[in-house]
């Protein structure tokens, strides 16, 4: 479903602030993989998902997506192939629009957008209102409600929705849950679970938090200075440990100790 | 001249007969900042093109109508004219990297030069309503009440309907939030430019009514316009905000925007009643408008202030 082929990006090149954040990503994802992704921070993570999602060009290397190469394709062209969720509950939704005027936009991906039809039919208004339910957080009720009067936990259950509300054959989850309580992350997180296993969809998770990785997905790779270090899946992922993970990266790191406390404790 | 001579030389009556053109002059600036509205509010941009594109409007509707083009026809190639050039600035932002204001300002500019070409190179050009068949002049006011309403009804109709076609959407998410809009695969760089175009082309046509109302197209008749239109849209706010409360839909908002442009220039004919010298006019617009455009920002300074935590600190001792 999606390469990575030995992708590289450096940022603010020839200045001070020089940063290679990708160093050679080389990955492949089959169709329905869900893998989360763990790293210290400034491994790359974030930036990989990035790179994916087209937020600016690749230096190095090329990204094909179902088999198509989107390597050139701006931003808002690969939108149609991919549903995100950020870190950020302000950053996926429109504060000053209708939850049900955000879900019909989101259903519109990567459909041309023109004046002789309406923004929202009444059709999808039922759709709607069936897919908020399944949130369990009485938002079908506030169909018309701005966005802006939901919380950062409502909000970003509204953002993966509308991530979801037409099937994408990517989804990336970058810290989706870091920003909210532990129980509305919880709920959060459960959301996600079930969306990407009634849809069978392939899902990349960036989290900070080792159990989550551990619990969620097929798949794990952990990230290190632009790199990917370590890449357990099948068999190996279902019986791994939090003890095992940590193990691992000392020997994948050449010996380092685990540098971020938050991610041990989280 | 003592202060009783002052009040005793001004004549009430005299300001109830200007009023009527005052609110005809405010319902042109009205419409004029409904433009500024969408990309003020909407796209949450400051487009000072308009300054350039309302004479723009008003130098192509006369030049077309001396031609003998009808007035209606006129207007509509000045909604034409005012998209381009908004198109313009859309680009010089978009496609060039040029901070919006300054593509707006640098737009503004170039629109000089080319209204003098419009206007063949001369500063004014009149069109008598005694030569010229006109939709309204400042001779028969209650026809231009009339006529100028009507138009701001059907564009207020229009833009409603507008921002809520799919595109129309697109276009508010735009403003509301760049990354989310990108996310589901908006050309957010399209949407800009369709924003500012749109907005020059109302501009433009609002200059082309003004030409019409009084008669002529003047170089710098467009002068101050973003000041005159962000004043309507906030007073026009301030007024919605305090009668509809959380209600104010869609709608409503414009037309508390064209109120707004009407209140404005009723406050101009008190103020030039009460003799005040036309000169320090510009000067107290831009006073009226940095007020209104402050008092978001000084209430919220009132509500949460370091120095009110400061007295706080010092009247519960920390505790």
């Amino acid at each position: 479903m999606l390469d990575l082929i030995n992708i590289h990006k450096t940022f603010n090149l020839g200045t001070v602030n020089e940063k290679k954040a990708l160093c050679g990503v080389d990955l492949h994802l089959e169709d329905g993989d869900f893998v989360t992704i763990i790293g210290g921070n400034g491994a790359g993570k974030s930036t990989m998902l990035n790179a994916i999602a087209g937020v600016w060009p690749v230096d190095e290397g090329q990204i094909i997506i179902d088999g198509q190469d989107v390597t050139a394709y701006p931003e808002h062209k690969r939108a149609i192939m991919l549903g995100r969720v950020f870190q950020d509950p302000m950053t996926g939704t429109a504060a000053t629009m209708e939850i049900q005027e955000n879900l019909a936009l989101a259903n519109r991906r990567g459909q041309s957008r023109v004046v002789y039809r309406t923004g929202i039919k009444k059709k999808e208004k039922e759709e709607y209102y069936e897919l908020l339910k399944t949130l369990e957080l009485g938002l079908e009720d506030r169909m018309t409600a701005k966005v802006g009067t939901l919380s950062g936990g409502q909000r970003q259950a509204l953002t993966l929705l509308m991530a979801t509300v037409k099937r994408p054959k990517l989804l990336l989850l970058d810290e989706h849950t870091a920003a909210l309580d532990p129980k509305t992350a919880q709920k959060v997180l459960d959301a996600t679970e079930r969306i990407i296993a009634e849809q069978h969809l392939t899902a990349m998770m960036v989290t900070h938090n080792m159990k989550d990785a551990i619990v969620h997905g097929n798949r794990l790779i952990m990230m290190k200075d632009g790199k990917i270090i370590l890449d357990i899946k099948g068999e190996e992922k279902k019986n791994l440990t939090v003890e095992d993970l940590l193990e691992k990266f000392q020997v994948a790191a050449g010996g380092e100790e685990f540098a971020n406390d938050r991610m041990i404790l989280g | 001249m003592g202060i009783g001579s002052y009040f005793a030389s001004l004549n009430p009556f005299n300001l109830l007969t200007s009023l009527p053109a005052g609110i005809a002059q405010g319902l042109i600036w009205g419409i004029m900042a409904i433009g500024v509205y969408i990309t003020f509010r909407i796209l949450d941009i400051a487009d000072l093109s308009v300054d350039g594109t309302f004479t723009t409007g008003a130098a192509t509707t006369v030049m077309l109508i001396i031609a003998g083009c009808p007035a209606w026809l006129a207007v509509i190639v000045a909604f034409a004219a005012g998209m381009i050039a908004g198109t313009v600035t859309g680009l010089l932002h978009t496609m060039l990297g040029i901070p919006a204001i300054l593509a707006g300002i640098l737009t503004q500019f170039a629109m000089y030069s080319i209204n003098l070409a419009i206007m063949g190179m001369k500063a004014n050009q009149a069109i008598s309503v005694d030569k010229y068949h006109l939709l309204i002049s400042s001779r028969n006011i209650g026809m231009a009440l009339l006529v100028v309403g009507i138009l701001t009804i059907v564009i207020i109709f229009l833009l409603y309907r507008f921002f809520g076609t799919e595109l129309g959407c697109a276009f508010r998410a735009t403003g509301a939030n760049n990354a989310m809009a990108k996310a589901q695969g908006i050309n957010i760089k399209m949407m800009k430019i369709i924003g500012l175009a749109l907005s020059n082309a109302i501009v433009a046509f609002s200059g082309g009514l003004m030409a019409q109302y009084q008669g002529y197209s003047d170089i710098n008749m467009g002068r101050g316009a973003i000041v005159i239109g962000l004043a309507a849209v906030i007073i026009g706010e301030v007024l919605g905000e305090a009668i509809f409360k959380k209600h104010l839909s869609f709608w409503l908002k414009l037309a508390f925007v064209v109120i707004g442009g009407i209140l404005y220039y009723i406050f101009i004919i008190i103020v030039l009643w009460l003799k005040l010298d036309s000169n320090f006019l510009k000067l107290l617009q831009a006073a009226v408008v940095a007020v209104f455009l402050a008092v978001p920002y000084i209430r919220s300074v009132q509500k949460s202030s370091f120095k009110k935590a400061g007295k706080n600190a010092m009247k519960g001792g920390g505790r």
